[in-house]
């Protein structure tokens, strides 16, 4: 019996011939990555065993994104801690404001991250980088503290579920609808402890900002990695940012999946997951009689260049509604930068948004744009659980940057087609 | 290794953020982690619970976020033992890594009801329900994580490896 793909780049990185669903292995890693929040619990440990070295300065990756530019005293002493530990150690890869963008938009716009490559996050959502054909996912911080000092973790390799994809996204639907339909069939624990491997003719016709969105959110599933076959989209987005060798795993023709799970790009719509799981989907069409208080249109899913592309298109021109406050979050400097040069700056100024400087913020109900009692927000983020952006009587509804931005126009839950 | 408490149960897909609002993430003091905790679908949860008490819920707890806060501040709550019907991946990684116990079994989730007074056998993974006399088997610990629980934890092991290399 052959494996996943998955399970060839573990094995690769366990140095055996193959691994079985269910083994144990203890695996290499060519990156360690954690965030404002999570990295103080991984330095406290690292430094409470005693350690005094990193593994490798240059496969560390520490992103001051959750809370910063500082929202707080305590958060400005957790980034402080982060800045002294990269200092000491001379991590080459510290990104803090005026550099940094939300890690999982961060990372491959930096070439961080290759195909074939194995990386663990202190945050859930390190998942992403599936979309580059790489094996990565999210721990806790004890486990990115000690692979900061061995470079190396302990992994049950996981079964899978394969995702056959075919045919092509409609005009105005996205990677967004497409992980949200996939959680609204199987349910937010479908894929626990498996990997989601998406396969078949289908996949060459999305972006790698669809493929990244749709990884980034494979956690939603339970899952414990999503991740796409190397094509020649993954070849030019890799090309111009990777100059490292890279290799490229393909799954066995006899791989053995658990499931398989069929998705007709062309039968998917614009996708609304309702609080309070991602799993609450409901085509963006019957929305009306939800009236808005707020969009977000950023985060490590929606945060990239398409992302504000998409919001753009549907936002030129117009205006939200009155009383709905619209919050647009390019992912990195980079993506802010551009929004700057193709226009998108004034076009979501011209519609009455705010646009920030790259930060998790209100994803996670951290700050710029909590929500209070009763409020509803149609979110491009990733988790609409209670109290995820505010008040616990606030809502968060999911949905693609062309939704958001459609919402934030009609003043309630709207299709991109009827604005 | 056993626990002995009374019962505090929850439902389904109980998600780090409700464990623990990222709002309280700005510290990593462990006790002012654990006066946040459960707080916003059980507000009463840090005022009555004791020190060896026992959590218990159903599919798939400490779904969602990474966070370490979240088996920390129940664990720093006083809470002994949390059993559930399964884990969440992250959850169960990070809950041994800190050494909060937890075990899975659905018949122990089905039967135990809130106020029950519960003691569990590690050992053995036997859950006994000491209000309605019932017992239930939980799936002990697999070789490997009972191996690095002896060692204390990850941390733990690891150094213990560094000093024989």
């Amino acid at each position: 019996m052959g494996m996943t793909m998955t399970q060839k780049i573990l094995a690769a990185h366990a140095g055996l011939p193959e691994v079985r669903a269910g083994q144990l292995i203890q695996a290499r890693l060519d990156l360690v990555l954690g965030n404002d929040i999570t990295t103080p619990v991984a330095i406290n440990e690292f430094e409470a065993a005693g350690f005094d070295k990193v593994f490798d300065k240059s496969r560390i990756a520490l992103v001051m994104d959750h809370f910063a530019p500082n929202k707080d005293i305590k958060a400005a002493t957790q980034c402080k801690q982060c800045r002294t530990f990269a200092r000491k150690f001379d991590i080459d890869h510290y990104y803090d404001v005026g550099a940094m963008g939300i890690e999982h938009a961060l990372l491959p716009e930096k070439g961080l991250v290759a195909p074939g490559e194995a990386v663990i996050g202190a945050d859930s959502h390190t998942c992403t980088y599936g979309a580059l054909g790489a094996f990565s996912t999210g721990v806790g911080s004890t486990d990115m503290g000690a692979a900061m000092a061995a470079g190396e973790t302990w992994f049950k390799v996981p079964s899978a579920i394969k995702v056959n994809l075919t045919g092509k996204l409609r005009p105005y639907v996205s990677g967004k609808d497409v992980i949200l339909t996939l959680i609204g069939m199987i349910g937010v624990d479908g894929a626990r402890y498996q990997s989601l491997e998406f396969t078949g003719p289908g996949v060459a016709s999305l972006s790698i900002y669809d493929r990244l969105t749709i990884c980034n959110m494979a956690i939603e599933a339970g899952g414990k990695n999503g991740i796409f076959p190397v094509d020649d989209v993954t070849r030019a987005y890799v090309a111009e940012r990777v100059d490292r060798p890279w290799t490229a795993y393909e799954a066995d023709a006899d791989a053995e999946y658990e499931r398989t799970v069929e998705i007709d790009l062309s039968s998917v719509d614009c996708t609304v997951a309702y609080p309070h799981l991602p799993e609450n989907a409901h085509s963006a069409r019957e929305g009306k009689d939800i009236a808005i208080d707020q969009i977000v249109i950023g985060s490590c899913t929606n945060g990239q260049l398409a992302d504000m592309a998409a919001a753009a298109e549907i936002l030129k021109g117009r205006h939200l509604a009155k009383g709905v406050r619209g919050i647009v979050i390019p992912a990195t400097e980079h993506v802010y930068r551009e929004c700057m040069h193709l226009g998108y700056t004034d076009i979501f100024l011209d519609a009455g948004c705010i646009v920030s400087t790259p930060t998790c913020g209100p994803c996670l109900g951290g700050y710029m744009g909590i929500l209070a009692e009763g409020e509803r927000c149609v979110s491009t983020t990733n988790r609409n659980f209670v109290g995820r952006m505010g008040h616990v009587k606030s809502e968060v509804y999911l949905a693609s940057p062309a939704v958001a931005a459609a919402s934030g126009i009609a003043g309630h839950i709207a299709h991109p087609e009827e604005i | 290794m056993n626990a002995h408490g009374i019962a505090h149960k929850y439902g389904d897909h109980v998600d780090t953020d409700v464990i623990i609002p990222a709002r309280y993430l700005n510290t990593q003091s462990h006790q002012e982690l654990a006066s946040h905790c459960m707080e916003d679908i059980d507000k009463e949860f840090i005022n009555k619970v004791h020190d060896g008490d026992i959590m218990v819920a159903g599919l798939n707890f400490g779904c969602g976020s990474s966070r370490e806060h979240a088996p920390i501040a129940i664990k720093a709550a006083g809470v002994s033992c949390v059993i559930a019907k399964n884990f969440a991946r992250i959850f169960y990684r990070n809950a041994i890594n800190i050494g909060l116990a937890i075990l899975e079994c659905p018949a122990a989730s089905e039967g135990i009801d809130a106020g029950d007074e519960v003691s569990v056998d590690f050992d053995t993974g036997i859950i006994t329900n000491v209000t309605k006399n019932e017992t239930y088997q939980a799936e002990p610990f697999p070789p490997f994580i009972k191996d690095m629980i002896a060692k204390g934890g990850l941390m733990a092991s690891l150094k213990a490896r560094e000093a024989r290399a």
